[in-house]
C-alpha cells in the first residue's frame, strides 16, 4: 500500500531509534505527550515504546474523542434510543462507552434500542432517507478531523429537505484541551506530538499561539509509526535546543493553512459552545461546537428537547489523571481487574485509542519485563 | 511489577441480557460459556473445552472400556480403538450468499473441522434448519445443493435433520445448526492444553479472508473488493499432517475473534505463552487493505478454512512440508514459538521492530474511526 | 483521532464524490471537502470523506529524512 508500507518500514526504523537514542542526553528525562489518540494507538500496535531509550517517556494525552465524551452526553443518546424511540446512528467505539446506570449504547441495543453501527455519516442520511417515518439520529463525536463530514451532511439534509434527520452534535476542539493539559500542568511536558489528521484540516498555523504562550515545542506528526519517531527525534532535539517551535513533520498532507474549504462549511454549520464538559478535565470554556440556529431543525438537542445533566465518573475511576497524563494506566486502582476491556468502568478502557485499552492490549508485557 | 491477580467480573445472571459481544469469540463468549453453560451442563466431556468432544467411555471396535477419569489426558492414554467425537456449529451469517461461499458451505466445513480439530475423521453430519417465513425456495434449494457438495468433498454424509419454520421477523432468513461426529484413531491427542514451552506455531494460511469477505458483502459497507471468503473441509488437510508422523499437539482453527482468539484460548488452555513474528504471518494485500480502510486488525478477523497447528519442534519442518504439499496449505507458515509464561500472554514481534501483546477481541468486531 | 488512509483516486464521479483504490479494494467517497480532484491523486480517507490530497514531493521528502545518517540538527546537548 502506497504511502503507508514505506512509513512501516523497519530498517528506517531501526535508524530512527539509534538516532534518538543518540541524540537523548543520558542524564536528563524527556516526556511528550502524544495529544491524539490515533497515535496512542500506532505507538501501541507497534511496540514503539519499546524501542525507545529509557528516559523518554510518552504521556498519553486525551486526544481520544471517545475517551472524553462525558457520560452525561452518553446518557443523552440513550434517552433518544429508549425514551424516544429514535434510530441512532454512530460510529463503532460508542457502542461500549459505560454511562449511568450501569448501561450502554450497546446495552439499550440489547434491550430493544435501534442503534445502527455507521462506518460514515453518509449511511446515516441513507437510513434517513430510506425510513421516512423513523426519526434518524446522528451521534456525532470526534474533533476536527470527524467535524466537517458532519457539516457536509447536515448542508445535505438541509438541500434536500430531509424531515427526519437530526445530528447530536458533541464535537470538540483540539487546541483549547491542550491549553487546558498546559494550564494545569500536574505532570511536567517537554513537548507534543501533534495530532495528524485535526492539523489536516485546521493547518499548523493554529498551534502558533500555544508554542509561544506556554514555550513547548509542537512537533505534528503523520501516523504511521516512522512519523512517530521522526517527531520525537525532532522533539529531543528542539528540547536540547531550547527552542519551542511548531514544527510540522506531516508535510504531505499538513499546510500551515489547513483545509479551508472544510473550515469555512464548518463555520457555516456550527458556532462554538460557551463551555463543554469534557472528561477528566472538568469544563473548558470554548472547547466544542453546537450546530447554528439556522440549521436547528438539524439539532437533535432542541428537536427533542434534551437537556445535558453532569454525571460524576465511578468513584474509582482514573479515567481523568490519566487523560491528562498525571498517571499511567497501571497505576489506576482497577486497572485490568475491575476495569477491562470488557467490563470498562472508564472511557479510557473502551476505545481501542484510550490509552487504558492501548496498554491492555498491547503494552502489558512491558510492566512485566521490566 | 507483576499484573495484578486476575479479577473477573461475574456475569449478572439476574439482570443482564445477551448483546452482541457474547457471540463476538471473544473473552465475553468464552465467559458466558464458562459461567453459564459449562456450570450447569458440566461434565467430563464438556470440561474438556476444544471443539469437539471426545466421548470417553464409548470405544469402537475392542472389548476392553476406557478407564473412567476425570484426567483427560489419562483417558487418552489408553489405546483402546478409535473413540467416538462429536462436534456442534450453528451458523447465523449474514447476508447468507458471500464471495466464496455461503451458509450452506460453512454449515458443513465448520462441524468438520471441529472434528477433524480433534484429529478425528468426520463421519456424519445431522442439519437443523430454522427458517423463516417467506423465506424463498430458490434460495433455500440454492443452500441445500451447496451442502451436498460440501458433504461430498469433505467425505461426509448428512444422516439426519430437522426443519422449523418461524414466523416473518423472528429469525433472519435461515439459522443452520450442524452436529458432527468422527472416529479418532488410536494414538491420536490433540488438544487446547497441549501446547509446551519450546512447540512450534504452524498457520496453514493467509488469515482475515473470510470475516472482510463477510464485510465486503454487507450492505452497509459498500465497497467491491476482490476478497473471497476461504471457507474449505481441513480433514484432508489434517489427515496429511498426521500421516506425516511429526508429533502434533494442538490442531485448531481459528473461526470467530479471529488467530488472536484462538492463540489466547490456547495459552490460557495450555499455561503457556506465545511469541509470534509478524512478518511470518501472511495475510493477502487485499485483505490487509481492507482492514486498514475499516480500522480492523487482521488478527481479529473471522476464519472459515484455516487451522492452527502447534508442534514438537524438531517436526516442524516435516509438517510445514506436509502443509504446503497440500491444496489448502500452500501458503503455510512457520509464524512463532511456545514459551514459558506465568502470564499466558500472546506476544508478537511486530514486522516493525518492536514486541507487543496480542489481546482478545474485547468485544464485536466494531471498525474504528479513530 | 483519527483513523485516516492514503488512497488513490481511479475515478472521478462527480464534483463531490469519487471511486479511491486503496491495495486493491475500491471504495465510493465523498470529496465535498476538497477542490480539482484529479484521477490519480491520492488523498487522506476519514470517514468516507476526502480532508486532503496527498503531497508526493513533501512524501518523498520526508522518507528522505528518515534514511539521513546524520541528525538534522545541533548536535545532543
Amino acid at each position: 500500500m502506497k504511502y503507508i508500507d514505506e512509513f512501516r518500514d523497519g530498517k528506517l526504523a531501526r535508524q530512527l531509534t539509534a538516532k534518538i537514542a543518540a541524540a537523548t542526553s543520558p542524564g536528563r528525562a524527556y516526556a511528550f505527550m502524544e495529544f491524539c489518540g490515533g497515535h496512542t494507538h500506532a505507538i501501541a500496535r507497534y511496540g514503539l515504546a519499546s524501542l525507545l531509550p529509557a528516559n523518554l517517556r510518552l504521556v498519553h494525552g486525551p486526544g481520544c474523542p471517545v475517551c472524553v465524551l462525558p457520560i452525561g452526553r452518553v446518557d443523552m443518546a440513550i434517552e433518544l434510543v429508549l425514551d424516544r424511540n429514535v434510530t441512532l446512528c454512530t460510529y463503532g467505539d460508542t457502542l461500549r462507552i459505560p454511562a449511568s446506570h450501569g448501561s450502554s449504547l450497546l446495552k439499550a441495543k440489547a434491550r430493544g434500542g435501534d442503534v445502527r453501527m455507521v462506518y460514515a455519516v453518509s449511511d446515516a442520511l441513507a437510513i434517513a432517507r430510506a425510513a421516512p417515518e423513523r426519526e434518524v439520529v446522528f451521534f456525532a463525536i470526534g474533533f476536527e478531523t470527524t467535524t466537517p463530514p458532519t457539516a457536509v451532511a447536515i448542508v445535505q439534509a438541509a438541500r434536500e429537505g430531509l424531515r427526519n434527520f437530526s445530528v447530536l452534535c458533541c464535537h470538540v476542539l483540539t487546541p483549547p484541551a491542550i491549553a487546558a493539559i498546559l494550564d494545569a500542568p500536574a505532570a511536567p511536558l517537554d513537548g507534543f506530538i501533534g495530532p495528524a489528521h485535526v492539523s489536516t484540516v485546521i493547518g499548523s498555523a493554529a498551534y502558533d499561539l500555544y508554542a509561544a504562550r506556554y514555550r513547548k515545542p509542537v512537533v505534528i506528526a503523520g501516523f504511521e509509526p516512522l512519523d512517530i519517531l521522526q517527531a520525537i527525534l525532532m522533539l529531543v532535539e528542539q528540547v536540547n535546543d531550547g527552542r519551542a517551535e511548531i514544527e510540522n513533520e506531516y508535510t504531505r498532507a499538513v499546510t500551515p493553512g489547513g483545509n479551508r474549504k472544510a473550515q469555512a462549511l464548518v463555520a457555516e454549520v456550527f458556532e462554538l459552545r460557551e463551555r463543554f464538559e469534557w472528561r477528566g478535565l472538568g469544563s473548558i470554556p470554548a472547547s466544542a461546537v453546537q450546530i447554528r440556529a439556522e440549521y436547528a431543525a438539524f439539532d437533535a438537542e432542541r428537536r427533542f428537547d434534551l437537556a445535558y445533566q453532569a454525571v460524576a465518573d465511578h468513584k474509582a475511576c482514573e479515567c481523568g489523571d490519566i487523560l491528562r497524563g498525571v498517571k499511567r494506566p497501571q497505576d489506576c486502582r482497577i486497572f485490568a481487574t475491575v476495569c477491562t476491556p470488557e467490563h470498562p468502568i472508564g472511557a479510557c478502557m473502551v476505545s481501542a485509542e484510550g490509552a487504558c485499552a492501548a496498554h491492555y492490549a498491547y503494552g502489558r508485557i512491558l510492566e512485566n519485563t521490566q | 511489577m507483576t499484573a495484578k491477580a486476575h479479577y473477573v467480573r461475574p456475569l449478572d445472571l439476574k439482570q443482564g441480557r445477551v448483546d452482541m459481544s457474547h457471540g463476538a469469540g471473544g473473552r465475553a463468549m468464552q465467559q458466558l460459556i464458562g459461567e453459564l453453560f459449562v456450570r450447569h451442563l458440566g461434565n467430563e466431556a464438556l470440561a474438556q473445552g476444544n471443539d469437539g468432544a471426545v466421548l470417553t467411555g464409548l470405544t469402537i471396535g475392542r472389548d476392553e472400556v476406557a478407564v473412567p477419569s476425570a484426567a483427560r489426558d489419562a483417558a487418552q492414554r489408553h489405546p483402546f480403538g478409535e473413540r467416538l467425537v462429536m462436534a456442534t456449529d450453528s451458523h447465523v451469517v449474514s447476508p447468507l450468499f458471500f464471495p466464496g461461499g455461503d451458509i450452506g458451505a460453512l454449515a458443513v466445513h465448520g462441524t468438520v473441522n471441529d472434528v477433524a480439530m480433534m484429529g478425528a475423521r468426520p463421519l456424519s453430519l445431522s442439519a437443523a434448519f430454522i427458517i423463516e417465513e417467506g423465506f424463498p425456495l430458490a434460495d433455500l434449494e440454492r443452500i441445500v445443493l451447496s451442502m451436498a457438495r460440501a458433504a461430498q468433498e469433505a467425505g461426509v454424509a448428512i444422516v439426519t435433520g430437522d426443519t422449523k419454520v418461524v414466523e416473518r421477523g423472528k429469525g433472519d432468513g435461515v439459522f443452520i445448526t450442524t452436529t458432527g461426529i468422527g472416529l479418532l484413531p488410536v494414538g491420536r491427542d490433540v488438544g487446547g492444553a497441549r501446547a509446551r514451552p519450546g512447540d512450534v506455531i504452524l498457520l496453514s494460511g493467509s488469515i482475515g479472508d473470510h470475516g472482510m469477505a463477510i464485510m465486503s458483502a454487507r450492505a452497509h459497507l459498500a465497497f467491491d473488493a476482490p476478497i473471497v471468503s476461504d471457507t474449505a473441509p481441513l480433514s484432508g488437510l489434517t489427515e496429511a499432517l498426521f500421516a506425516s508422523g511429526g508429533e502434533i499437539h494442538v490442531l485448531r482453527d481459528p473461526t470467530r475473534g479471529g488467530l488472536a482468539a484462538t492463540l489466547n484460548e490456547i495459552a490460557a488452555q495450555s499455561g503457556v505463552g506465545l511469541l509470534l513474528d509478524e512478518q511470518a504471518i501472511p495475510v493477502k494485500p487485499e485483505v490487509a487493505a481492507a482492514c486498514e480502510l475499516l480500522g480492523l486488525e487482521p488478527l481479529h478477523v473471522a476464519n472459515e478454512g484455516k487451522l492452527v497447528c502447534i508442534c514438537a519442534a524438531p517436526d516442524a519442518n516435516r509438517l510445514l512440508a506436509a502443509m504446503q504439499a497440500h491444496p489448502l496449505g500452500r501458503e503455510a507458515a512457520r509464524i512463532g514459538e511456545v514459551i514459558a509464561d506465568e502470564h499466558r500472554f500472546v506476544q508478537m514481534q511486530t514486522a516493525f521492530g518492536g514486541r507487543r501483546i496480542v489481546d482478545w477481541l474485547a468485544g464485536d468486531q466494531l471498525p474504528r474511526i479513530c | 483521532m483519527c483513523l485516516a488512509v492514503p488512497v488513490r483516486v481511479v475515478e472521478v464521479l462527480s464534483s463531490d464524490t469519487a471511486i479511491v483504490d486503496l491495495g486493491g479494494v475500491r471504495k465510493e467517497i465523498s470529496t465535498a471537502l476538497i477542490d480539482d480532484v484529479q484521477v490519480d491523486d491520492y488523498v487522506i480517507l476519514h470517514v468516507g470523506f476526502a480532508l486532503a490530497k496527498l503531497d508526493a514531493e513533501e512524501a518523498q521528502k520526508t522518507l528522505a529524512l528518515f534514511a539521513e545518517l546524520e541528525a538534522t540538527h545541533a548536535e545532543p546537548a
